[in-house]
């Protein structure tokens, strides 16, 4: 029976799983005195902030507009006054602009419905679920921060079939998507109809790894109700939540390189998307709050919190049971594709799925050595790609071999460094080699014009 | 037994002849045509093979020599000016006097002047360093000092002092070749025009923050008080994005704007020890 479960075919790993936070229901958190919403917290261009210094603004307030076709807009989380407008080093490690507000209050803006009644009718249109979409902000929560929009907005002669819920949180430690599947599976299932309606489909999938059984069960006695929904345990694997890897596993399709979902008539988006959108279509409400697991070996009360954007993380672990003495090391969302935080005054933004906290003995990395070519990383690659080979190239400055080896395909997954029992920076040097054979590629595309 | 001697030398020299006669007539006939002057040339060159002309290495460069028609794009930085001089003239040609310069950081961000603020533990690579975050210092423009530039350097002529945690160039074994200045990527080495007794005088700061958070973050930052400028009575002073400038071409050693600078940011390297008026000019300050 458990090798019947779907998953997809080459390499991945198996971490140990540390979801400590399982069983913690989400608590909302209390709002914070402060707070900085960052203006740039999905990937594209970035927004245009539209209020000064001393406005008095209203939760869901719209404080910066996009300003392209993959931006998205950020709201104000909290009502209050904008203190100033300012630089702040966000979880990304850079310096961002970013809107300091002080907290009055809790008023939100009088269209949204604060009642926590079910809302299952809808009488949108495509085109209306899409437009409410992009002016309520969604990007993708699972972390990439992707612009809901525009993915679901099919191309011109392009279509989709299938439509796939990510509800796989491979990545060991995090549960907020679990918890959210437990306790907002009706919000989810209606938010999956808004995006089979959008983008004219009948038949959704969702994907759930089976170390989440609870979660598998309840959602699949709520889809009965719902026409087209089905719910698919998978096996537990990493990178599992990787969009194409997750096409493979359940419908086995393969997207080929440099190429999207909707290549292949299937479009993924994350559970906590599908509830994002039902908040933003049927109950008006922007995207200004997300569930955030706080976790650690040596926090005291770890749990899953319903934090407003731009809380600062400080606040976080403040209400987790404070920073324990020892931490080495606090990362920002799971620990295979997380960051590392500069310090932890940076703000909760849109694509923070969890904050763990590390122990010193267990942060800092091992004594690195040298290659044996034990092969490993070859066969934890999802992608069926060399690392230890990418990364000789990059390390040797041989770039242009590199793309052709198909560095660029790289997602960044970790796999490589986790199994090498050398302890070599695997994922730092096919970093360097992609984001230099990514900006090879574009300036040669801009000298062909 | 003799003739076993004998029919052998026999069919090796037969052997040795036409294998002669066919190499020669190989040669004849795909021989390659190449100027004469290029070897010259070559020898003519440092034979480093440091890149910092833009070629593949001194042969190619001497190459693109007797194929251009000017020599004006073209440098040694390792020969200097007098090999291309002497290039130029047996070619024929004229060339540009160039004059010789040297690597310089402009980042004094030591230890004790940048407080350190986070800890890295990633691959020791300056430009990996500087895709992930802004340093483990707050100032997001200084020098990560892994060692980028070492690497880079064909000449031996860049450490990273222990004691500073930043790159230090002997003024000797530099040759300007520019490797290092590619390889920085916060782009903090210039090449700077070499003076006498390799005297320098340069901002060594980058940070074009405001001043207030340029100096929260070092204590030796260029802070853009504009007093620099003021004094610099030869023009060769000027202040962009909130970073003070001193023109190499200009600057007449007078070592004014290094007196007057309040942070300290610019640095003065091989000048004689001041004299009583330096310290006077201090102590009227405090009082």
């Amino acid at each position: 029976m458990p090798d019947k479960l779907k998953t997809f075919p080459k390499g991945g790993i198996h971490p140990p799983e540390n979801k400590v936070t399982a069983s913690r229901q989400i608590q909302v958190l209390d709002i914070p005195g402060k707070v900085v919403i960052p203006v740039s917290q999905h990937l594209g261009a970035s927004s245009e902030i539209v209020v000064n210094k001393g406005d008095k603004v209203k939760a869901g307030q719209v404080l910066a507009r996009s300003r392209g076709y993959v931006s998205a807009f950020t709201h104000s989380s909290v009502s209050g006054e904008v203190e100033k407008l300012d630089y702040i080093i966000d979880s990304t490690g850079f310096k961002q602009s970013a809107v300091f507000i002080t907290t009055s209050g809790d008023e939100w803006l009088p269209e949204i419905d604060r009642s926590n009644a079910l809302i299952t009718e809808n009488n949108d249109s495509p085109a209306e679920i899409v437009r409410k979409c992009m002016e309520a902000g969604i990007v993708g929560m699972g972390g990439a921060t992707f612009p809901s929009h525009v993915k679901l907005t099919v191309p011109e002669g392009k279509r989709c079939d299938i439509l796939i819920i990510n509800g796989v949180e491979c990545e060991p430690f995090l549960t907020s998507d679990h918890r959210l599947m437990l306790e907002k599976g009706n919000e989810i299932m209606v938010g999956i109809t808004l995006l089979m309606k959008a983008l004219g489909t009948n038949r959704a999938m969702i994907g759930i790894e089976k170390n989440k059984s609870d979660a598998i069960d309840s959602l699949e006695r709520i889809s009965k109700e719902f026409h087209g929904i089905s719910v698919h345990p998978l096996k537990v694997k990493y990178p599992q939540g990787a969009e194409k890897q997750l096409i493979k596993a359940l419908i086995n399709r393969e997207v080929p390189a440099r190429m999207l979902p909707i290549d292949v008539n299937t479009v993924v988006h994350n559970v906590g998307t599908a509830f994002a959108i039902y908040e933003a279509v049927q109950k008006r409400k922007p995207l200004f709050e997300r569930v955030v697991t706080v976790t650690g070996k040596s926090l005291r009360s770890p749990g899953n919190f319903l934090a407003r954007i731009g809380t600062p993380v400080s606040f976080l672990l403040e209400a987790a049971g404070g920073l324990p003495e020892n931490t080495g090391k606090v990362v920002s969302g799971g620990p295979m594709m997380g960051k590392a935080l500069v310090n932890i005054d940076v703000p909760v933004v849109k694509g923070m799925s969890g904050i763990i906290l590390f122990p010193a003995d267990e942060a800092g990395r091992s004594t690195q050595t040298t290659c044996i070519r034990c092969g490993k990383c070859v066969t934890a690659c999802a992608l069926g790609m060399e690392p230890y080979l990418l990364v000789t190239l990059s390390e040797k400055g041989l770039f242009e071999q590199a793309e052709k080896e198909g560095i660029t395909n790289c997602m960044e997954c970790g796999s490589c460094a986790y199994v090498c029992p050398g302890n070599r920076p695997l994922l730092d040097y096919i970093r360097l080699g992609k984001s230099t054979v990514n900006k090879n590629l574009k300036e040669r595309a801009e000298k062909s014009k | 037994m003799s003739s076993i001697i004998i029919i052998t030398v026999i069919c090796l020299s037969l052997l040795a002849f036409t294998s002669s006669v066919i190499l020669f007539y190989i040669a004849q006939k795909f021989s390659v045509e190449e100027d004469p002057r290029i070897d010259v040339v070559h020898s003519m060159l440092p034979a480093a093979n440091c890149g910092g002309c833009g070629f593949a290495g001194c042969r190619n460069l001497a190459e693109e020599l007797v194929k251009a028609d000017s020599l004006d794009r073209f440098i040694c930085p390792v020969g200097g000016s007098e090999t291309m001089k002497n290039i130029a003239d047996f070619l024929g040609k004229s060339v540009p006097v160039l004059e010789p310069k040297v690597a310089v950081l402009l980042c004094n961000g030591t230890l004790e002047n940048r407080p350190v603020t986070t800890v890295y533990d990633g691959a020791k690579s300056c430009r990996i360093a500087n895709s992930l975050y802004m340093g483990q210092t707050d100032c997001s423009y200084g020098c990560f000092g892994h060692g980028d530039c070492v690497n880079v350097c064909k000449f031996d002529a860049i450490h990273i002092d222990i004691s500073s945690g930043l790159p230090v160039v002997s003024d000797e074994k530099c040759n300007a070749c520019g490797a290092c200045v590619k390889a920085c990527p916060r782009n903090l080495i210039e090449l700077r025009k070499k003076a006498k007794k390799d005297r320098k005088i340069y901002v060594a700061c980058s940070n074009c923050d405001k001043g207030g958070i340029a100096r929260k973050a070092c204590s030796v930052a260029c802070i853009a008080c504009t007093k620099c400028l003021k004094v610099c009575t030869f023009d060769a002073i000027k202040i962009e994005n909130n970073l003070a400038y001193i023109d190499a071409t200009k600057c007449t050693f007078c070592r004014k704007c290094v007196e007057i600078c309040p942070t300290g940011s610019i640095l003065e390297f091989n000048f004689p020890v001041r004299k009583l008026v330096a310290e006077n000019a201090i102590e009227s300050k405090t009082v």
